[in-house]
């Protein structure tokens, strides 16, 4: 649909030169004198493109400027060239040469047009006040048979929301009198169709009653959700009023929202419901308090109206719609009125207890939720129920509505502050859950998912988490399972159908597999953890389908979150413990393709962090560091993380970090990364020599070193192997594997390290991670730079 | 309320990289306090910066697009045009919601609703507390009226010099940003309104 035609107009429009511009302004300038027929349309919408189309500004003639401004506020035209006379405005904004005001206007509709106008040029010179005090002079000298007030509250909702203090108190009290009065006394007739113009006389012609959404006769007052065949102006300002009641209502609030400490509100709250709210029946209503009045029937009505069965999908859709609005409102009269308490949460209760399963009455839910952990507490409402449905049923029912994900991911960042202690507990164990939204929907639900997982992050639950994390695809792949399996053939797909997987499918229907498959996709923390090695196998053809590949790509950025947070609550034994799982996952993976360089880049830096956050860490894991060094095929499936290991046994191996560390335990660590060495440089050459990438050679030498200057007796040991390393390459077999290079920057490392053996005194001064000097050590992948003068560009 | 209405073009997955995303219409809602900048080009910078924002947008939901039609395994042939006369079904089209952090690209921190039509894309960027059921209901509507007026479905349709219909639809279903509670018939009543006042 977006033609070449289309993409050459849009180049044309583009490239217009200065001087061709100013012609066609000249033309449109005479067109606006003259004719405001289709040449003229035309025209300006050639212009419109002109000045919308590039991001630079564009300067028109001034004449042409003066022109638009001018047809703006003329009445005679059409609707369609005032339209585009305002939009080309529009467009150019903010502009400094802009003349137009809206001083005496009178006509809602032009003020609306002018309006949109002035509203983009960033109140430079007061735009908003002197639109919203040219609404107000239209409100106050409202004719009975005027101009319809119709398109005037659009434009005061955006002033409010654009400079809420800009109203004075006698306009906001005016402004909630009007609303009241549209909201609650619309007329429950229809309108009759004005075929001769909103000033002829109505036929005489019998309008029937506006009816609700199944058809049956208004029960009470006009709202949203009244049909009829056609409206009257009061009824068109009903649906409008209420279209901007919350933003009103938090707006206008003295306190504005969410002032109050919630703790404070709470008593307050909780003292009120004590009082009857009779109490003030007696006194004349403020209208704002008139206004929340009215606002907390209208939600009643609204709840009360979405119960019915709509004749309309449309309807139906925008009952759920309303719903959502109406507890939404209700919280907000709540909060700023806590005497209606009473009667909403009976009302809430009701409407929670008969909320539907048909697809969309599940978002009222959140509203809901929020309404009672606004004010649940002042209530002793026992809402345990609605955060179950909240945390454990709804992410595993409904995880692929990538809306309800996101709101639900919302729900739970903004409200953490107000979250008790019980809830918070709660959430942290829905964690699994939680992951559901993100393993289903990862583009859209990773940024949500990492500002929350901070907050889920729990000592208690920390390991379970992070292997919960390395298998987020593995769960993205048994959620597409999960849904082939259960979904009726009737109802569109979810799922990928292109992919055809029935082995994959049958092995989760597998009694053998169960208990894996339900570990997996369980919904609360469970306190243990299972190797899920042999899904890996099963669902082996599923790892390139594009959804378990894109949330392979979010999991780097939440482990790093997940780390940083980690690392902050972790005490020593669970530091332990999580390098430990580092260790052990970096080659437990689900083999999605790039997945696993990708998990160890981060799990090998995090180590490294935990290293330094706890130096005595490489000392208490000996023995697992032990086993890792001392197996070559550890050097080829994951060599970046050996190589932080390595590193990590250099730095952290002393004295210095740990009092324990012993001379034997040294030696012991010497001697298999010795073999090693040998193995992977010296021994005999055939065809299995692994390619092991130069990092770790370079890095087990210095490593080497540096235990040498701890242990000295090693250190001839240390300086006849860097010695023999002169002749690395010269083998037919090492030099097919290292490039020149390579060799020579081996080489010369090799002569750098010895030579620093010659003065073990200083080597073992230079060496030495110091606290300082750990500052600037940038890790592994600036081996070299362990001491300056063998500054290398050379890892 | 809404900040923004877009619509931009959309690239198939996986098409050859033909091209950039271009930004078909943007309509902004009353622009927030500019910051105090009294330098000479203040304005223009801001025009600059608003078209800077409006097609980041765009980007992130062409972007987001192609992922989910890319993991929902949807042909690409959906987004091609299509020729028969049959209304498009936007209940089924893809469609998502994702949020925008503050000072990226917005001041605020927003929320974007997006549908994908044929090879068009409609947003709508909402403050960060909006009633995001009717976002979503709104912004099919306006998709399909859109659709509907111009006849985008026809071959060799543009809505490129008709942007006047779109602002004209946006001024009855979205004015100034403002989500309406419309039902049925009051929409039927609005359309029909519009058809009187927009020749074809």
């Amino acid at each position: 649909m977006f033609s070449a035609g289309a993409e050459s107009l849009l180049h044309q429009a583009r490239e217009i030169q200065d001087e061709e511009l100013q012609r066609f302004c000249s033309r449109v300038s005479k067109l606006l004198q003259e004719d405001l027929g289709p040449a003229t349309v035309d025209a300006l919408q050639r212009l419109f493109l002109i000045v919308s189309a590039t991001k630079y500004a564009r300067r028109l003639e001034k004449t042409c400027v003066d022109l638009l401004q001018a047809t703006l506020s003329l009445s005679t035209c059409s609707e369609q060239v005032q339209v585009l006379c305002a939009a080309i405005l529009r467009e150019m904004s903010p502009f400094s040469a802009l003349t137009l005001s809206c001083d005496h206007m009178q006509n809602p509709h032009q003020l609306s047009l002018v309006a949109s106008v002035l509203l983009a040029q960033g109140d430079r010179r007061e735009e908003v006040r002197s639109v919203n005090q040219r609404i107000f002079a239209i409100l106050e000298s409202r004719q009975p048979e005027g101009p319809s007030l119709r398109p005037l509250l659009p434009v005061l909702s955006r002033v409010v929301g654009l400079a809420p203090g800009t109203l004075q108190e006698d306009q906001a009290s005016l402004l909630s009198k009007r609303l009241v009065d549209w909201l609650r006394y619309a007329r429950v007739q229809q309108g009759t169709s004005h075929s001769g113009g909103f000033f002829s006389t109505p036929r005489a012609r019998q309008s029937g009653p506006i009816t609700e959404v199944d058809g049956a006769v208004a029960s009470d007052f006009f709202t949203v959700l009244s049909m009829g065949q056609h409206f009257t102006e009061d009824q068109w300002l009903n649906v409008q009023a209420f279209s901007m009641l919350q933003t009103w209502l938090l707006l206008s609030s003295p306190e504005g929202p969410g002032t109050a400490d919630a703790e404070d509100r709470s008593e307050l709250e909780g003292s009120t419901l004590s009082v009857l709210s009779a109490a003030s029946a007696g006194r004349q209503l403020l209208p704002q308090e008139r206004l929340r009045k009215v606002a907390f029937e209208y939600c009643q009505r609204l709840i009360e109206q979405s119960n019915r069965r709509a004749l309309r999908k449309g309807d139906s859709d925008l009952q759920k719609a309303c719903l959502v609005e109406a507890v939404r409102v209700l919280d907000t009269v709540c909060r700023q009125d806590p005497s209606f308490l009473y009667r909403s949460l009976s009302c809430l209760k009701a409407l929670y207890g008969q909320l539907g399963t048909d697809a969309g009455s599940e978002r009222a839910l959140l509203p809901l939720a929020q309404f009672f952990l606004n004010h649940g507490a002042a209530a002793a409402v026992d809402s345990d129920a609605i955060y179950q449905h909240l945390f454990t049923r709804l992410p595993s029912e409904r995880f692929y509505s990538t809306t309800l994900a996101f709101e639900v991911t919302r729900f739970c960042r903004d409200n953490l502050p107000l979250f008790d202690p019980h809830l918070l507990g709660l959430l942290k164990l829905s964690f699994p859950n939680l992951f559901k939204f993100l393993a289903w929907n990862s583009p859209p639900l990773t940024a949500e998912l990492v500002a929350l997982l901070p907050a889920l992050v729990d000592a208690g639950t920390a390991v379970e988490m992070l292997h919960s994390l390395l298998d987020l695809p593995c769960l993205t792949a048994a959620l597409d399972l999960q849904l082939r399996s259960s979904q009726m053939p009737s109802e569109r797909p979810l799922w990928d159908t292109s992919l055809k997987i029935p082995g994959c499918l049958e092995a989760f229907r597998d009694l053998q597999f169960q208990p894996l498959f339900q570990h997996l996709l369980r919904t609360k923390a469970s306190g243990s953890t299972e190797r899920l090695v042999p899904l890996y196998q099963l669902l082996q053809p599923m790892a390139s389908c594009a959804r378990v590949v894109q949330c392979a790509q979010a999991v780097p950025t939440l482990l790093e979150a997940f780390f940083s947070a980690a690392t902050q609550v972790a005490d020593k034994a669970l530091t332990n413990q999580l390098a430990l799982l580092v260790l052990e996952r970096s080659d437990v993976l689900y083999q999605v393709p790039q997945y696993k360089a990708r998990v160890l880049r981060v799990l090998s830096s995090w180590f490294l962090a935990l290293c330094k956050q706890k130096p005595s860490l490489v000392l208490e894991l000996a023995r697992e560091l032990l086993e890792l060094v001392g197996s070559m095929s550890n050097i080829q499936s994951r060599a970046e993380m050996f190589t932080c290991v390595v590193w990590a046994i250099g730095e952290y191996l002393s004295v210095t970090c740990d009092r324990r560390c012993t001379v034997e335990l040294i030696n012991k660590f010497f001697e298999a990364l010795e073999a090693l060495l040998f193995e992977v440089t010296q021994s005999r050459p055939s065809a299995n020599l692994p390619r092991c990438p130069p990092q770790v050679v370079t890095v087990l030498m210095t490593t080497l070193t540096k235990l040498a200057s701890r242990s000295q007796d090693l250190i001839p040991r240390v300086s006849l192997f860097l010695s023999k390393m002169r002749t690395l390459g010269q083998s037919p077999a090492t030099s097919s594997v290292y490039s020149e290079e390579d060799v020579e920057a081996i080489r010369t490392r090799a002569t750098e390290l010895r030579n620093l053996l010659r003065m073990p005194s200083v080597a073992q001064f230079v060496l030495s991670p110091s606290a300082e000097e750990s500052q600037c050590m940038a890790g592994p992948d600036m081996i070299c730079s362990s001491h300056s003068f063998t500054g290398r560009g050379y890892p | 309320m809404v900040h923004a209405f877009l619509i931009h073009t959309l690239r198939a997955p996986n098409a050859e990289d033909t091209g950039f995303c271009r930004v078909l219409y943007s309509c902004i809602f009353g622009a927030e306090k500019s910051a105090e900048d009294v330098r000479p080009h203040g304005a223009e910078r801001d025009r600059l910066l608003r078209k800077e924002q409006i097609l980041a947008v765009a980007r992130q939901v062409e972007s987001m697009c192609q992922l989910q039609q890319l993991a929902s395994g949807r042909p690409p042939s959906d987004l091609q045009a299509q020729t028969s006369d049959e209304p498009v079904s936007l209940h089924e089209a893809p469609r998502g919601v994702f949020g925008l952090a503050a000072g990226d690209p917005f001041q605020e921190p927003r929320t974007v609703v997006w549908l994908g039509v044929l090879s068009l894309g409609f947003a709508l960027v909402l403050d960060a507390h909006d009633n995001l059921l009717l976002a979503e209901s709104t912004l099919r509507l306006l998709a399909r009226l859109i659709l509907d007026h111009l006849r985008l479905l026809a071959p060799g349709s543009s809505l490129l010099l008709r942007a006047d219909h779109v602002e004209g639809i946006l001024s009855r279903f979205l004015p100034h940003g403002q989500l309406l509670f419309l039902n049925d018939q009051f929409i039927q009543a609005l359309e029909k309104e519009f058809s009187a006042s927009w020749p074809r």
